[in-house]
């Protein structure tokens, strides 16, 4: 088989990377070299899920949903001892490398953002638990996610399912198996690997936010949307991955940058083919464009609000801080290994898509009067912050944009979190005009809730700040003082609607019909708790963390 | 290591704000008592500060060096000159009264049915709180630490503006809920705005000392010493942009016209002693902060702006004091009169002179505590009345004769009468103003003539005259308020008398900031009252 290959191609004088290593016969196949330690935060999320799996097609029903929590939380958490056990081995710094023939990286940007995407994991498993927040339908506690996903709103079917008790328990796993793809999705090390990670941790999201137990149409629709306008950019992504093989001959991001710096060793067959700028320029852009789609960035930001209103609240939380995470990864991973020479093509193109992300992203959120599509709308312009940083090109702009993904995640989840409790008959009220008065009534959950708020705003003691500070910092020491003009702009406009939900809750009289707030279980409490912690924590003393993101930002290459 | 008395003086109202706040629902007076008697103690501390800072010792004092966050150039560098230790001696002098004079504030907001809201622990901790951090930022010789909070003490702030607000509203119940809520968002807006700005030009200073020095740093003592030793030079360009973010941040607290125009809304929709909170406290961090920061780190733009600030600073005097004539509403007229008063401080600053800027300092003080006693009584006086409006008002002086002189003290004062504190300092910011700037310096001093008008036409149109309808039973001060009008008027005589105690403090300070600013006395003017 690989020796006709090798005729083919030697008769069309072509010789490409990868076939070529196949070409050389069957005595040079390089027997796959797999660093399993290195690699094993990633293999347990996925031996978990597994496990997962099985346990739903085995376990007696009423059984499920103990051991999915149980199991999720312990495969999480190893998987997160495992990230520490690396870190401490020195595969942040001295001994990263890239492991897996080439496909993925094991450095410190790796590690910082594997842990980040476990603990907001783990935080994330303790929303999908919740099962306190719901009425109880049929003498039973629920949570917010379809008593049988496959069955047609409204229908027959759906009743009996809630009637007979069931529950979608399979969520767990398909959060631990969005878990593993992120986990990837920074590390990629090559184009492919790239590609098959994103497609992992998307698929089980599609179906995440199709779940929603309440206005099941609106999810369902969430989901179609997310799932459509994500396949698009996967396409994207697949042809601009097309592109770029064709330029450099190769997949791998190292190669690829030693073709566009020239340093590449090269057959002359190979120097007939590859180099074409057209070809890494268009191919670049539409890598770029399918991570900018999943980081929320204007103008491929359309899908956010949609997709963050309809999904289920402990979805969207766990979506809006994990994937930025780990596409923010991907990204900074992309242009910073590939890019490094190529600077001036790719900076004004990106400085206009962060300016104009930060501006609209601000700006329409002004006019929104749903919290959920609030929040989307500010995550979108939080997306642009980060990418100031990110166009700081330099160590300090890597790592200020992990402190700030760190910062901002728990912010996110948390806020997300809080969201869950306010309630009315018809489930979540997530209007705002129904939260007037919420701080009269419940003074605790519109504390922490206006706690989030300002951390969103940038305020001074909260971890927003120390974020916001750090990439700003790292922009205007990278030359891009206009990014950060911009920035503080956005974010006084960004304040206005932060600033006002704060005057609802606190200032407007209570409505008589006004939404309740539900007692939530240890559960919610905890993952709310521990993102007022790590606000205030990241805001108050972010030294350590500050240290441990500036380690970690150097990429192997 | 010594004892950390800054330290101490800014976190026994912090941590007063956090005890009073965990008092239970029903204990309401036990909460009060609590926020009074940590009020008290940072009182004590600030007297001990005051006493132990030697004016004739380095220029900062009782300093406190801590490293924050290395990776900001952040640290937690704390110590005091004469003018700082001037001022929060003169912050944890007013709270007791604004505590006092607030006493029953909060009590139409308690509720019977809802024990988790409790509006009265939360009113005097978000008062203690402020204090916490108006101290901090007086300390602060940090440029970073002063940002932070510079900017976080904005958010009790705003919580005592739109939580708190002042319920006697001509226009109804809902009306001015709305406007309260309106006020308390444009003061937010309006600080915040001016706080990012000036966060640009932080993050600007910071890129610049980390280009020159290695790292980048905010220490105030540090960018200093290098800015003598020659090794950090700020471009000319960079230098003016970094001056005007920062000037920018504090002519909108100071407030500045024409900045000015949240400072008249949340003053009218604040109680009277929040509004004094803002006016006499808050507010005097802008104006402290551009003789500390504006003038220290970039002396060169600081003379280059300088026509504009006068010219800008004249125009508040004679706008602020214009404006305030034609008020119709007591707590407007007041916050104009502050925009006017506050005009001839920033004059006094940028005027250059030893006697402007001692006189700047104490017109600080001064305008702090006859605002108060203005600001108090009129507070008094509108509860009594359920309204603010002047037309509301006549003869006030037949049936609650007290009330009534002492809001004419605190209106004398305001207007600078001779023998009161505030014509001290008046007299010496003109005086300071005229030896360099005559023309600015006379066009200033209209704002005493209309000064006169409006504190006067005032008096006339509330205290004299025939009794007006809904004044007939009105009471006069009790003893509680007594207690708080009293000492304040008692300073404003004592210190119009006899201003050394403050002047000796001020005056080694302000020539430090003179001779930062490479800038002498023009002539052998008279030294400022010794």
């Amino acid at each position: 088989m690989s020796a006709s290959v090798t005729r083919v191609q030697g008769a069309h004088g072509a010789v490409h990377g990868l076939w070529a290593q196949a070409a050389a016969g069957p005595d040079r196949f390089p027997t796959p070299h797999i660093e399993y330690a290195q690699l094993s935060p990633v293999l347990i999320v996925f031996g978990v899920a597994c496990v997962g799996i099985l346990a739903e097609a085995f376990l007696p029903r009423r059984n499920r949903y103990t051991a999915q929590v149980v199991l999720s939380v312990v495969g999480l958490a190893a998987a997160f001892a495992a990230v520490i056990a690396l870190a401490e081995k020195g595969y942040g710094t001295t001994k990263a490398h890239i492991a897996a023939m080439g496909a993925v990286a094991v450095d410190g940007p790796t590690l910082f953002l594997q842990g980040t995407i476990l603990l907001v994991a783990v935080v994330a498993v303790l929303t999908f638990a919740e099962r306190r927040l719901d009425p109880m339908a049929h003498g039973r506690h629920v949570d917010s996610f379809a008593a049988q996903g496959s069955a047609v709103p409204g229908s027959d079917q759906e009743k009996a399912a809630v009637r007979a008790g069931f529950t979608s328990t399979e969520v767990f796993p398909l959060l631990l198996f969005a878990v593993g793809g992120m986990l990837i999705f920074p590390a990629a090390n090559d184009l492919l690997t790239l590609f098959v990670a994103l497609e992992v941790f998307s698929l089980p999201l599609y179906i995440l936010c199709a779940l929603a137990r309440r206005n099941r149409l609106m999810s369902q629709e969430a989901a179609v949307k997310y799932f459509l306008l994500g396949a698009f950019s996967s396409a994207f992504l697949l042809f601009g991955i097309a592109l770029l093989y064709g330029f450099a001959g190769s997949v791998s991001y190292g190669q690829i940058s030693r073709v566009i710096d020239g340093t590449a060793p090269m057959t002359p067959a190979l120097a007939n083919t590859t180099g074409n700028d057209a070809l890494l320029l268009i191919g670049l852009a539409m890598v770029t464009v399918g991570l900018l789609f999943k980081v929320g960035a204007v103008p491929f930001h359309m899908w956010t609000p949609d997709v963050y209103q309809g999904a289920p609240t402990p979805v969207t939380g766990f979506m809006a801080a994990a994937t930025k995470v780990a596409a923010f990864g991907a990204l900074l991973r992309l242009l910073y290994v590939v890019l490094p020479g190529l600077r001036w093509d790719w900076r004004p193109v990106l400085w206009g898509v962060a300016i104009a992300t930060m501006v609209i992203g601000a700006v329409i959120a002004v006019t929104q009067t749903d919290v959920k599509r609030l929040l989307a709308y500010s995550s979108v312009a939080h997306a642009g912050f980060i990418l100031a940083g990110v166009l700081a090109t330099s160590r300090t702009g890597v790592s200020s944009v992990l402190f700030y993904l760190a910062a901002y995640s728990f912010v996110t989840l948390g806020a997300f979190a809080v969201v869950t409790l306010v309630r009315d008959a018809g489930g979540e009220a997530t209007h705002l005009s129904r939260w007037a008065g919420l701080g009269r009534r419940s003074p605790l959950v519109a504390a922490v809730f206006a706690v989030f708020l300002l951390a969103f705003a940038g305020i001074p003691l909260t971890s927003g700040f120390a974020g916001k500070f750090a990439v700003f910092k790292a922009a205007a020491q990278g030359g891009a003082m206009p990014l950060v003009i911009v920035g503080v702009i956005s974010s006084a406009i960004a304040a206005f609607f932060y600033v006002r939900v704060i005057v609802l809750m606190f200032f407007s009289e209570p409505k008589v019909d006004g939404p309740s707030v539900a007692v939530p279980s240890p559960l919610t409490s905890t993952a709310i708790a521990i993102g007022v912690a790590v606000t205030l924590v990241l805001g108050l003393a972010p030294q350590y963390f500050l240290d441990l993101a500036d380690k970690a930002g150097v990429f192997v290459r | 290591m010594s004892f950390p008395l800054l330290t101490t003086t800014a976190v026994v109202p912090a941590a007063g704000a956090i005890i009073t706040a965990a008092v239970p629902a029903a204990r309401r007076t036990t909460a009060k008592y609590t926020a009074l008697l940590f009020s008290l103690a940072t009182l004590v501390l600030a007297a001990v500060a005051m006493i132990r800072f030697d004016p004739s010792g380095p220029r900062y004092q009782l300093t406190e060096t801590h490293t924050w966050v290395k990776n900001f150039g952040l640290h937690y560098d704390l110590g005091v000159d004469g003018i700082a230790v001037t001022l929060i001696t003169l912050t944890a002098l007013l709270i007791p009264f604004v505590m006092l004079a607030g006493w029953h504030d909060p009590d139409p907001l308690e509720t019977a049915d809802n024990r988790r809201w409790r509006p009265t622990q939360g009113f005097f901790a978000l008062i203690l709180l402020v204090e916490a951090m108006v101290v901090i930022a007086f300390e602060a010789t940090d440029v970073f630490l002063f940002y932070i909070f510079f900017e976080a003490m904005l958010i009790p702030m705003y919580f005592l503006i739109g939580g708190f607000g002042d319920r006697a509203h001509a226009a109804g119940e809902d009306e001015g809920a709305r406007q309260r809520s309106y006020a308390a968002v444009k003061f937010l807006l309006y600080n915040l705005v001016g706080g990012l700005i000036m966060l640009a030009a932080v993050i600007g200073l910071y890129a610049a000392t980390a280009k020159q020095l290695g790292t980048g740093t905010f220490s105030l003592q540090e960018i200093l010493n290098a800015r003598a030793a020659g090794r950090l030079h700020l471009a000319t360009s960079t230098e003016r942009w970094l001056f005007l973010g920062f000037f920018f941040a504090f002519a909108v607290k100071a407030p500045l016209w024409p900045l000015h125009t949240w400072l008249p809304n949340a003053m009218g929709e604040s109680t009277a002693p929040v509004a004094v909170l803002i006016t006499a406290v808050v507010d005097k961090v802008g104006t402290f902060a551009m003789l500390r920061y504006c003038l220290q780190l970039f002396p060169e733009a600081s003379k280059w702006a300088t026509p504009t600030i006068l010219v800008l600073s004249v125009i508040s005097i004679i706008y602020g004091a214009l404006l305030a004539v034609g008020q119709r509403d007591i707590k407007r007229l007041i916050a104009f009169a502050s925009v006017s008063h506050f005009g001839f401080i920033i004059l006094g600053i940028f005027a250059m002179t030893s006697q402007g800027q001692s006189g700047a300092t104490l017109y600080m003080v001064n305008h702090g505590i006859s605002t108060a006693a203005l600001m108090l009584v009129a507070g008094f006086l509108i509860t009594r009345r359920g309204s603010r409006l002047i037309a509301d008002f006549g003869g006030v002086q037949k049936v609650a004769p007290v009330l009534a002189g002492t809001f004419l003290i605190g209106g004398l004062a305001t207007l600078s009468l001779p023998g009161l504190a505030p014509f001290v300092s008046e007299f010496l910011v003109l005086v300071g103003t005229f030896s360099r700037y005559p023309a600015f310096g006379i066009v200033a001093t209209l704002g005493i003539v209309l000064a006169a008008l409006y504190v006067l036409v005032l008096y006339q149109r509330t205290m004299t005259g025939p009794v007006k309808a809904g004044i007939e039973g009105m009471s006069d001060l009790k003893v509680r308020e007594l207690v708080v009008v009293a000492p304040l008027i008692a300073l404003l005589l004592f210190l119009g008398v006899y201003p050394k105690p403050v002047t000796d403090i001020v005056n080694p300070s302000v020539r430090h900031t003179l001779s930062d600013v490479h800038k002498t006395d023009p002539t052998p003017a008279l030294e400022a009252k010794k």
